[in-house]
């Protein structure tokens, strides 16, 4: 084997590492975005898509732009919008989880300043397996415009 | 006129307008909605006296002429209320011309943290024609009791968020209640019903 073939290999090694490094992160997020808001808004929300490889939850959000971020769970029930904090969102293996306005979403409290459309909004998603162990994900969310509707077509619902 | 409503519809569509002009207008008590909710026996939101964001009085009879869409939110709700207004928005640009005779009215839950001038930006926000109204916490409470609202502060943090019913009241023009559309429903369905309610003289 010459010289050049080793350091091939090594380069190789290296980077399978690299990619098994990643995959064995838990979780990931997607499709992150925030509500822009209007002047003097003090809060807004947070949406994204969180997939875990194995059982893990969805313990916390946090912001700079924000003082408090909570999880907030929205429900309907005949035609009654009821809100409220969770403590956590259930992240089973290998489904992809919505945080959208159907549903679970990020609340962000008493804000630093608005929120434009186009804004890049820093998060970090905190996730726990169920060995207990934490991982942190760093995710830049787009702002998008207060009327931004969802790509959900509501009418498949019911 | 969107793409959404085909050719044949709006034949059809114009047919029936011609079959109504020569039976005269529908003024019966009761219409029949696709998709929204018939509210043409309920007496309700008749009496509410409540302010907009110029400082002005309104009442129901401030939109004689209008097809006023009143839904009660917040603007520090996340997901319904943003989501209703610009469905609102885009029903009111799919009814083309006959748009222009619906008025959306946003009342306001929240008025110790909804000032005038966030409530005016936020509306504004997803349509210029959008109006806002606010008044005192027991204004606001005697007019959602009138529409059948329910509403309750729900403790987040240091702070709150409401939970509330997300349904939207339209009135024809001569100020009755005729229909009641449930948050579930989309801007196309919205429309159609929308248009039904126009169909009242």
């Amino acid at each position: 084997m010459t010289a050049v073939q080793h350091l091939k290999r090594i380069a190789l090694g290296l980077s399978l590492l690299g990619l098994a490094a990643h995959a064995s992160a838990q979780a990931v997020v997607t499709d992150a975005w925030v509500r822009a808001s209007v002047p003097g808004q003090p809060s807004s929300g947070a949406f994204m898509t969180v997939t875990a490889d194995t059982d893990s939850k969805l313990l916390s959000v946090a912001s700079p732009i924000a003082k408090t971020v909570q999880i907030h769970e929205m429900t309907m029930k005949d035609d009654v919008m009821r809100m409220g904090p969770v403590d956590s969102v259930p992240l089973p293996a290998g489904k992809a989880v919505k945080l959208d306005p159907d549903g679970y979403h990020v609340m962000l409290i008493d804000l630093s300043a608005q929120i434009k459309e186009g804004d890049q909004v820093p998060l970090t998603v905190t996730v726990e397996n169920a060995k207990g162990e934490k991982q942190s994900i760093e995710v830049k969310a787009e702002a998008r415009a207060l009327n931004a509707m969802e790509t959900m077509d509501h009418s498949k619902m019911h | 006129m969107s793409t959404l409503f085909t050719r044949r519809k709006v034949l059809t569509g114009m047919g029936m307008l011609g079959l109504g002009l020569l039976a005269g207008c529908d003024n019966s008590p009761k219409l029949n909605f696709k998709y929204g909710k018939d509210l043409s026996d309920k007496i309700m939101g008749r009496t509410f006296k409540l302010k907009n964001t110029d400082g002005e009085t309104v009442t129901l009879s401030s939109f004689r002429g209008l097809m006023p869409v009143v839904f009660f939110g917040f603007t520090q709700c996340p997901a319904v209320c943003p989501t209703t207004l610009a469905r609102m928005a885009q029903a009111k640009k799919l009814m083309g011309r006959d748009g222009k005779i619906m008025q959306v009215v946003f009342i306001t839950l929240d008025p110790e943290r909804d000032t005038p001038k966030i409530l005016d930006a936020y509306v504004k926000a997803f349509d210029p024609s959008f109006e806002a109204l606010y008044g005192t916490p027991e204004e606001i409470a005697v007019a959602a009791k009138e529409f059948g609202i329910f509403y309750e502060k729900i403790p987040a943090g240091d702070s709150y968020t409401l939970s509330h019913t997300a349904t939207s009241f339209v009135f024809d023009t001569r100020g009755t209640l005729r229909l009641g559309l449930s948050a579930s429903l989309n801007a196309k369905e919205c429309a159609e019903d929308l248009l039904t309610v126009m169909e009242v003289c």
